[in-house]
């Protein structure tokens, strides 16, 4: 019996699939219900029993615009009260290494309690907040701004970076977000730019463990946070935003302290950067310059409006849609939110090519099957299943983040560990080939 | 019992005369056919720096370039070069002339991203973004009757090299590679999403096959690391002689940007025990298995401010079996003095890796054909690795 219910579930959505996969048609509109269930799909991590009625009766307009505004939107009870109960969340970086740091005064437990409580964090919030969309933001802003607590330091820094750097920007100017993740001890040490200093500075200064340039960020900031691999820049440019940013550094960095501007180990010759002159003795503003430079670039706008496209549209997002919301980022200096909302409020947003067009990824196949469900999952075992099916949270090694697209996450190995969680969960619907799209 | 005869019996226990299923006639087909040759790829992600991997000692301004962090005790192979000491369990398997390396090797691509040179040297099209396929997929005939899993990835995920029209598996372990909930198989079977359908064929096939191969204990040793871990793997399905034709394996962590010295000491550590052990356990068919290693560029020639080292250009490669003529450093040797590095900053390459995996390839999988595995890649330059 219940196999044939299995069986009929996926015959009753074989004729949407086959149109998805094979016409691609981004100028066929959806029905006023099949619109319902795409905004769900694509602006929260998955439908609820009971969410389509809900929309409904609200209407979908006013739906998305309080999604657009998540301040408007009530938060959900059992996310308050589960987040209350996590105390790192509030931690300083300073405070974490003070009770995880081994061999510190106040340490009962290794730091890997920070990563849990983070993690339990943000499953809590992608199953219960009502504020979904901005959820979906603050994982794409993470992953786009990626660190990884499986280097160093990090690990007691992460906790400050996803709360004091990425959330409190995700619906502002891309310059403020870019600007905090660069001053961010988490960032700074990721990509080694806080030893990153004037070649100078040892011969003048004596300064033996801070010598040297190091282009590890410099680089990353052009190729994966603004500009795009390839996009722009040269070798010597990189060189440049290198020289730009020694100095950017961090106050003890093994005891959790705050971002540094060491003018000592700044290189204060001019610059310059993609053709633009950075006058000498400009110390940490030469930083700043640099994120001015590269959040106003062309080439950003329309990177950042692709990379959001490929997350909420499509794989291969229509160039027409790209193009509109890069327009948006450059007449707005960058305004997230405004183009975010000109991504929704585009034709190609909710057609016929966009609608289960998206592989979701572990992370919201594991959540999307148990918001399906209603039933109420242990998250941190959920955080165990990530594992296993290839997305740790805050451990993707690599700058690049995760990847959205299809072809990441469609093989064997991750396959049945999707079917093999959705036969643990008792919902086997969640392991066919339907459910494995958004 | 032999192995054509356990397949054909358990086909029996499990269904029965007359209702031998596909993917048992074909594992019964390769066991029919000559043992296959295999060739395993590794790639090392992150880029690893090949200048204090295989330490050009010889070379005058080695020590000079790396004040810190240059190489001092390496175990001397042939009077310019020498190995990493965390590379020791490597050095009797070079000594035994059964380990080649190839050194300033590399692509010819200029790129420093990661993401795009390892992209590059999966796909086996430097500077070409539009390939969706990788090299190792290419490199595989289209036989009536493939092994479902004839190309195995090692991971959560399919490695882009092994990407394409020839079905590639991604495996974590033989042993959890099973489906609880035999309900799956027609759904899979029944769906419209071709891709899903497809990719779920490939695992139910596969997943019957691994069943018999878990039956079988395996109790060679390897150590307890990722790289050990996939490298047991891939001998378990080599000697259970299901049709493995291709593997794919990689290790990451090697962006070595700060404090180099230590980390290169855990990860060569972790590497040289791997790959030993390994080859240790494919004695007896030494010659029918190739293992290749590679990694998307070499590093910065001149130590930076952070005892490290930035995102270089050439690198040094591995490769031992399957025929290959070891005890050699290959390759011309394009030296370090400033107006020799490549952008007066990197080591320059003097050999394509598509040559190496060129020659490589087509001595281990048979039909393999240079020009479809690099396509636009006209006139390949061998370098004798193999006999």
């Amino acid at each position: 019996m219940k196999q044939w219910s299995i069986a009929v579930a996926a015959v009753t959505l074989v004729g949407a699939l086959a149109a998805a996969t094979e016409t691609k048609s981004f100028e066929k509109k959806l029905s006023n219900d099949e619109k319902i269930q795409h905004a769900l799909s694509r602006l929260t991590f998955g439908a609820r029993p009971g969410d389509a009625g809900a929309v409904q009766r609200v209407g979908l307009e006013k739906w998305i615009d309080a999604q657009l505004h998540p301040e408007s939107v009530p938060e959900s009870g059992v996310a308050s009260e589960r987040l209350g109960r996590l105390t790192t969340l509030s931690l300083t970086s300073r405070e974490a290494v003070q009770k995880f740091q081994v061999g510190q005064a106040k340490q009962k437990n290794g730091p890997q309690v920070l990563i849990r409580e983070l993690t339990e964090a943000k499953l809590t919030r992608a199953i219960y907040s009502e504020r979904q969309l901005e959820e979906l933001l603050v994982d794409f802003w993470f992953n786009h701004f990626n660190v990884s607590v499986t280097k160093g330091a990090v690990r007691f820094l992460v906790t400050s970076y996803e709360r004091d750097a990425i959330r409190p920007h995700v619906w502002g100017k891309f310059r403020d977000l870019l600007g905090a993740t660069a001053a961010h001890p988490a960032m700074l040490f990721y990509l080694d730019n806080w030893q990153n200093s004037s070649p100078d500075a040892r011969r003048l200064l004596k300064v033996k463990q801070a010598a040297g340039i190091n282009e590890n960020y410099a680089r990353e900031l052009m190729e994966l946070h603004t500009l795009g691999v390839d996009n722009g820049y040269t070798q010597e440019d990189i060189g440049e935003v290198a020289r730009c940013f020694t100095g950017w550094t961090i106050l003890q960095p093994r005891l959790g302290g705050e971002f540094l501007f060491n003018p000592r180990t700044h290189d204060q010759k001019e610059k310059t950067v993609l053709g633009v002159k950075i006058p000498a003795n400009g110390g940490q503003r030469d930083g700043e310059q640099v994120l001015d430079i590269l959040a106003r670039r062309p080439e950003t706008a329309h990177f950042i409006s692709l990379k959001l496209a490929q997350r909420f549209v499509a794989d291969e997002p229509p160039a027409a849609l790209v193009d509109r919301m890069a327009k948006k980022f450059r007449e707005t200096d960058g305004d997230i939110r405004a183009v975010v909302q000109a991504m929704i409020a585009s034709p190609e947003f909710f057609s016929e090519g966009a609608r289960n067009a998206k592989v979701k990824s572990p992370l919201e196949f594991v959540v999307s099957a148990v918001r399906n469900t209603g039933i109420d999952a242990p998250v941190l075992r959920l955080g165990q299943k990530l594992v296993e099916l290839g997305q740790p949270l805050y451990r993707k090694v690599e700058p690049t983040g995760y990847s959205t697209m299809a072809e990441e996450w469609i093989n064997s190995s991750g396959l049945l560990a999707r079917m093999n969680f959705a036969a643990e969960l008792k919902h086997p619907q969640a392991g066919s080939p339907e459910f494995q799209r958004r | 019992m032999n192995r054509r005869l356990f397949l054909k019996h358990s086909a029996v226990a499990m269904f029965g005369f007359g209702a031998t299923p596909l993917w048992l006639q074909r594992a019964a087909f390769a066991a029919d056919a000559p043992r296959k040759k295999v060739l395993i790829a590794i790639f090392q992600r992150g880029a690893v720096d090949g200048l204090n991997v295989v330490v050009p000692h010889g070379d005058r301004n080695y020590a000079a370039l790396r004040p810190n962090i240059a190489v001092k005790d390496s175990l001397d192979l042939n009077g310019f070069f020498g190995l990493h000491p965390a590379l020791a369990p490597l050095k009797p398997i070079y000594d035994a002339k059964q380990l080649a390396i190839v050194h300033a090797v590399g692509s010819p691509d200029p790129t420093r991203s990661h993401f795009d040179a390892q992209d590059y040297m999966e796909s086996g099209t430097p500077g070409r973004k539009t390939i969706s396929d990788g090299w190792l997929n290419r490199a595989l005939p289209s036989p009536p009757k493939p092994s479902p899993v004839r190309a195995v990835s090692m991971g959560t995920s399919l490695a882009r090299a092994l990407r394409g029209s020839n079905a590639a598996v991604a495996l974590q372990t033989v042993d959890g590679f099973e489906v609880r909930d035999p309900a799956y198989e027609a759904m899979y079977a029944a769906t419209v999403d071709k891709v899903m359908g497809g990719a779920g064929k490939e695992t139910f096939e596969a997943v019957k096959l691994m069943e018999s191969i878990r039956k079988r204990p395996y109790t060679a040793k390897y150590p307890n690391t990722p790289l050990g871990q996939s490298l047991l793997q891939i001998a378990r399905l080599i000697k259970a002689d299901v049709g493995l034709e291709v593997a794919f394996a990689d290790m990451g962590g090697w962006d070595t940007h700060a404090n180099e010295p230590a980390q290169l000491q855990n990860l060569l550590t972790q590497f040289g025990a791997a790959l030993a052990a390994f080859h240790a356990d494919m004695q007896d068919r030494i010659d029918d298995v190739c293992v290749v290693t590679m990694s998307e560029f070499g590093r910065t020639a001149k130590e930076n401010g952070a005892r490290g080292t930035d995102h270089g250009h050439a690198n040094a490669m591995f490769a031992f079996g399957g025929g290959v003529k070891g005890g050699e450093v290959y390759g011309e040797w394009p030296g370090l003095a400033p107006d020799q590095l490549y952008q007066q900053r990197d080591l320059a390459m003097t050999t394509d890796f598509r040559d190496v995996l060129g020659e490589l390839v087509t001595h281990q999988v048979a039909g393999a054909s240079v020009s479809r595995i690099f396509p636009g890649y006209g006139a390949p330059k061998f370098r004798g690795l193999v006999a």
